[in-house]
């Protein structure tokens, strides 16, 4: 039997989340190879939201995606902090996204390489960010970025939608 | 829109490969189609795309999932090897939008189909079929499992 990937609202925040931030709660689908999710996600980082990230990697478009959110799951292994940290990095700085670069953020970050190396390729962490992609195609996930308002989704114009959650936030 | 409990209009279409592709080859297999805009305009490659992603869980419930938009083969072909799509993408293009118009899926203001989605059952029926508001709104896949699951 097949498990389902028909339509369901996006899951709340839970256990194994990445959750960062104070404000209304925005939960994003991104892909760490996407040319669009990097462009604004300096822009949205910086936004008084409690954001909450999922993995979205769209493999057949962009091959490299599905090893760099493995590779941001393995780091999260060892430490959240450092997973922000590389999280950040990754969409900051798309040029160096080899595995030579990220073995450096991971040496750089005092983090175990060698664990790294091996959590990266482990059941646990292909199947956490398989349970991110599929939760986003049971909502109705068509693209990255992707954001929902709670369990809202927002429009296709993202950075718009997520400021005007801050500023309902003030208002509220 | 095409509606359910009808027969499926028959169709003969080229492949992005150019081989010649008619509706009765996929009887006794369930047949998704996916009508969509136009090949290389950016919301349709975000569409295809994810359609690719869980091509495996199509398969898994015995459907097979084809594209259908107004574009050429060649153009079709060239779509394809940029996506990394695996599905087939039929050729709706001489007479232009026949198919489409055929399900109900054709734009005549716009000169392409919009975004729909039907499922052509193995007896040839249409038991789903789903168009998009507009064409920049993308029908998610979740739709389509829907349809397949009998949601």
């Amino acid at each position: 039997m097949v498990s389902s990937l028909g339509s369901a609202a996006v899951p709340p925040p839970g256990e194994g989340d990445h959750v960062r931030g104070d404000g209304p709660l925005a939960v994003l689908y991104l892909d760490l190879a996407c040319p669009r999710c990097a462009g604004s996600w300096g822009r949205i980082s910086a936004l008084p939201l409690r954001l909450c990230v999922r993995h979205f990697p769209v493999a057949s478009k962009r091959p490299r995606s599905p090893a760099l959110h493995h590779a941001a799951e393995a780091v999260a292994a060892q430490s959240e902090p450092a997973f922000w940290d590389f999280w950040d990095s990754l969409l900051g700085d798309r040029a160096y996204v080899d595995d030579p670069h990220l073995w450096e953020r991971v040496r750089a970050m005092g983090l175990d390489l060698e664990r790294f190396q091996a959590d990266r390729r482990s059941e646990s962490v292909i199947a956490r960010v398989d349970r991110d992609f599929r939760s986003g195609i049971r909502a109705g996930v068509t693209g990255t970025p992707a954001g929902f308002a709670g369990t809202n989704p927002l429009g296709p114009d993202l950075e718009a939608g997520l400021e005007e959650l801050c500023l309902r936030g003030e208002r509220a | 829109m095409i509606e359910p409990g009808i027969p499926a209009p028959g169709f003969r279409l080229h492949d992005h490969a150019g081989n010649e592709v008619a509706l009765e080859d996929f009887s006794g297999r369930r047949l998704v189609i996916a009508f969509y805009p136009l090949d290389f305009s950016a919301v349709c490659t975000d569409q295809l795309s994810i359609y690719q992603e869980v091509l495996g869980e199509i398969e898994a419930r015995d459907a097979t999932l084809v594209g259908i938009s107004v574009d050429s083969a060649a153009c079709h072909a060239a779509f394809r090897e940029k996506l990394g799509l695996t599905f087939p993408l039929l050729a709706d293009f001489h007479p232009k939008g026949e198919v489409c118009a055929a399900y109900g899926a054709y734009l005549d203001d716009w000169g392409h189909s919009n975004r729909s989605l039907v499922l052509v059952e193995r007896d040839g029926t249409v038991a789903w079929s789903f168009a998009a508001p507009t064409p920049l709104e993308i029908p998610g896949a979740n739709l389509i499992f829907d349809a397949l699951d009998g949601a």
